[in-house]
């Protein structure tokens, strides 16, 4: 009985980790975000490979990172959320408008993430109360989380207040580098979203719907209660990088983050996680943001490539992950005993 | 009488176009293994949705221990002491085997979950690595992980609905053992079964439902075979019984369809030979993960086989995919249906029409589709006999029945089928049977895979033994007894060469 030695003395991330299995596509990741480092260091010596750019992928992707994290939640369970995009726009507008009319930051940016998690309510209770298709549900509050934007301001609103530059005012870290609060405010989530997902029963919960819906009811598990959480959860993280948007643009607009639930997605599938829901991990999520950020700081430094290979690198990436995805899943499945 | 635990009175319940219960009454006492039989759809699996709360029914009540209660949903049901393993294993394959028997059970200490895994599961004596992803594991040990779930949420209640469908000889006792041991601790057991035999074995007492209405309760020992299949089918079968024996249409020997030569899979099946002739049945007999499936699954080139050459009516083939196989006339019905085989949302004529539409390609349409489908749900009795019912509200066993019409009516030159009845009513098992018999007659050959020994004999011409991934024996059935395969599985078997049974 090998397995019961191996098993008394792993504590309980072990156990997570190993029990999952979908872990080679999240090295796969690691060993490519390394890789491209590595090219990027070498060709741009020596001013790529060094501390501070790490730190500009987590101040300049912070928000796309954020969003990520909660669609992982989402994607984990089995369904998608097109609306992220919007209400990061909307996150950014409500903290633009509210600190406008004279409101405190602190209480804009709770209304913002209350209008997040309200949203994301809504969104989870209609694809669970009337079984409808997550993609349509999310589709329609994308709609509506853009439209509420406009229906504040059809014009960019500037955002004034002090906060917002206090919260991303450098701070000198040894190693003559900066850091932002910004960034321990994303790295924070990125480990409460960790901890969510593999300390908590609700995390588990998450992935026994992703794994089987109908089996997690039969189980016993509150499949309605996790579902709803999970879309809560994204709301919650979207509009989060809302106010991160808007401290990084200090604006709010309504033309702010379109397309990001793409990116949003991409980076969760680069980082591993199955889009059928049920196998994948924050921390690839994590890597997967890296990746792409790496990928766009490379091309700033090589600075002749316009921007859209970054498009095109993602485009690859995504296909590559897909492919190895599916493969995978075969040999998974073949590999029954 | 001791009072019952648990009673549901005239509980009725209609899906669209179904009345799948109607004013049914049922009870259960404490200590008693209770048997609740019927036809393919009958209505069981749906009376114990209604009593654990996956459905609300219609009319009726419930009453606990007395009580009247109102359970909302399974979790309400585990809550109120019942425990229940449903009748499609329903589990999470990407959570570990120690997941799936903890999670949704209030507090856990995962730390030590894995530790109090290993020890429940090496009661049923299995000896499996609790912290890999379920999936990993086949149908049937999945399906005991389900029974060890249910078993340790040690309730009053205990709702089995067809567990032994995919287990053997050795996991069905093993099960029976722990059933008898929770009964005599007071524990009451309600268990569906279509094996006859394991219904005699372990029930008190059996309640038949037929077309969703209740035909009555009995108890066991009061019954014979017969009476219970007449309540069940409420017809006299003795028709049923007889079958004619394999061998009355000996194999064309000249023709052999299928020849397998030292093909296998590392991991999978060690090299085997095997030689299928036009109008034989071949029957693979062995224990759970002998291999069975394995051998099976290289032959149709659903594995890729690293050794060997496999011919096709004399010409060496390979079988890259499954694709390649059906092109030379090679079907299989898989045995896990609700992951391999039925689409759920399409409806029963489709599901009926896919494997053929396949092998005709896309441009020609199967023209007499109807005809074709109406002919084979009538063959295989198949309930509610309407093509356009979606496939995914059928009853259990009848959803293997369209699997398996999808199958036949590609009229293949070699037909795989694993565990083709699991899960299939006394009729309709019956009538698969004679299916295969009558396709051999016509000249096709059939490999047909079941834990079931009786099974395999009856209709194989010859017995492939498998063990640990070997195939160690070939009997020819003649006079073969379930007995002798077992001895030959249990050991010494080895070295046992073709047509050796008949010395017995
Ligand atoms: N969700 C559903 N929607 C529509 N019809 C259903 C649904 N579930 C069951 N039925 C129908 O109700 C009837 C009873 O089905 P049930 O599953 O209870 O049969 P069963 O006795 O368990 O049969 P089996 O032995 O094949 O498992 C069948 O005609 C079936 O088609
Ligand atoms: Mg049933």
């Amino acid at each position: 009985m090998t397995a019961l030695t191996f098993m008394g003395k792993r504590g309980m991330t072990a156990f997570t980790f190993v029990s999952r299995r979908g872990y080679l596509p999240v090295l796969v990741t690691l060993g490519l975000l390394v890789a491209v480092f590595v090219v990027g260091s070498i060709l741009y010596y020596p001013d790529f490979g060094t501390g501070q750019v790490v730190v500009n992928l987590f101040i300049d992707n912070g928000f796309l990172l954020v969003t990520a994290v909660g669609m992982t939640f989402v994607i984990l369970s089995g369904g998608i959320d097109l609306s992220v995009g919007a209400v990061v726009a909307l996150g950014a507008m409500l903290c633009a408008w509210l600190t406008g009319m004279g409101w405190p930051a602190w209480l804009a940016i709770v209304t913002a993430i209350a209008a997040g998690a309200l949203l994301g309510f809504i969104q989870g209770y209609v694809i669970h109360e009337f079984e409808i298709q997550p993609f349509i549900a999310t589709l329609a509050g994308m709609f509506l989380a853009r439209g509420l934007c406009f229906v504040i301001s059809i014009e960019q609103i500037p955002i004034k207040d002090p906060f917002f530059d206090w919260v991303q005012t450098p701070i000198a870290v040894p190693g003559d580098m900066f850091i932002k609060p910004t960034v321990i405010l994303v790295l924070v989530i990125v480990a409460i979203a960790y901890w969510m997902l593999h300390y908590t029963r609700f995390g588990r919960n998450v992935y026994a719907v992703g794994g089987s819906a109908q089996s997690a009811l039969l189980m016993g598990l509150p499949l309605g209660r996790t579902r709803i959480l999970t879309y809560v959860v994204s709301g919650v993280c979207s509009a989060i990088a809302g106010v991160l948007f808007g401290v990084y643009t200090l604006s709010g607009s309504g033309l702010h983050a379109v397309g990001m639930e793409l990116d949003a997605i991409a980076a969760v599938v680069i980082g591993g996680t199955l889009l059928t829901g049920g196998y994948g991990y924050v921390l690839g999520t994590l890597l997967g943001v890296m990746l792409l950020g790496t990928i766009k700081t490379l091309l700033n430094f090589q600075g002749t490539l316009s921007s859209w290979w970054t498009r095109i690198a993602i485009g690859v990436l995504l296909f590559v992950f897909i492919v190895l995805q599916r493969a995978l899943g075969t040999r998974r499945r073949s590999a029954g005993v | 009488m001791t009072p019952p635990i648990l009673e549901m009175r005239g509980i009725s319940k209609a899906f669209p176009g179904v009345r799948a219960l109607d004013d049914v009454s049922f009870r259960l006492l404490p200590g008693e293994v209770h048997a609740l039989m019927g036809e393919n759809g009958a209505g069981k699996s749906t009376l114990i949705k209604v009593l654990t709360g996956v459905y609300t029914a219609d009319a009726g009540d419930v009453l606990l221990a007395g009580n009247p209660v109102v359970i909302g949903g399974p979790h309400q049901a585990q809550e109120a002491g019942i425990s229940t393993v449903y009748q499609e294993v329903n589990l999470c394959p990407n959570l570990s085997v120690a997941e799936n028997i903890f999670i949704g059970r209030g507090k856990v200490r995962w730390k030590q979950a894995r530790a109090r895994a290993a020890e429940l599961l090496t009661r049923f004596d299995l000896d499996i690595d609790p912290a890999l992803p379920l999936g990993a594991y086949s149908i049937a040990i999945q399906q005991l992980v389900a029974i060890v779930r249910a078993v340790d949420i040690s309730a009053k209640v205990l709702v089995l609905d067809e567990p032994t469908s995919s287990l053997d000889r050795d996991e069905v006792a093993r099960l029976f053992a722990v059933m008898r041991r929770l009964r005599e601790d007071g524990v009451a057991i309600l268990f569906v079964s279509h094996f006859l035999e394991q219904v005699f074995d372990i029930s008190d007492r059996v309640t038949v439902l037929r077309n969703g209405r209740l035909v009555g309760e009995y108890e066991t020992g009061a019954l014979t075979r017969a009476t219970l299949i007449g309540h069940m089918t409420g017809r006299v079968l003795e028709a049923l019984e007889e079958l004619h024996a394999p061998g009355e249409h000996a194999p064309d020997s000249a023709q052999p369809v299928l020849r397998a030569e030292g093909i296998g899979r590392k991991g999978g099946i060690a090299p085997f030979d095997l030689t299928i002739h036009s109008g034989e049945v071949v029957g693979f007999a062995g224990l759970l993960g002998s291999g069975r499936t394995e051998a099976a699954r290289l032959l149709f080139g659903a594995d890729g086989s690293d050794s060997g050459q496999l011919s096709i009516d004399g010409k060496p083939v390979t079988l890259k995919s499954p694709g390649a196989a059906i092109e030379h006339g090679v079907a299989f019905c898989p045995e896990n249906r609700k992951t391999e085989g039925l689409v759920e949302d399409l409806t029963v004529g489709e599901n009926i029409m896919l494997a053929l539409q396949a092998a005709r390609g896309w441009v020609r349409q199967v023209t007499d589709s109807d005809d074709l489908v109406r002919r084979w749900i009538t063959a295989l009795r198949i309930t509610p006999s309407d093509p356009d019912a979606i496939a995914g509200n059928l009853s259990g066993g009848n959803q293997q029945k369209v699997l398996l019409a999808r199958w036949l009516i590609t009229q293949p030159k070699l037909l795989i089928l694993d565990e083709p009845t699991r899960g299939i009513d006394v009729g309709a098992k019956a009538e698969i049977q004679k299916l295969v018999v009558s396709l051999a007659d016509e000249g096709k050959a059939v490999l047909f895979i079941s834990a079931e020994l009786e099974e395999v004999l009856r209709i194989s011409h010859k017995v492939e033994v498998l063990r640990d991934r070997q195939m160690i024996a070939e009997l020819a059935n003649e006079g073969l007894t379930p007995e002798r395969i077992l001895a030959t599985i249990a050991g010494g078997g080895t070295g046992t060469v073709a047509a050796e049974g008949a010395a017995q």
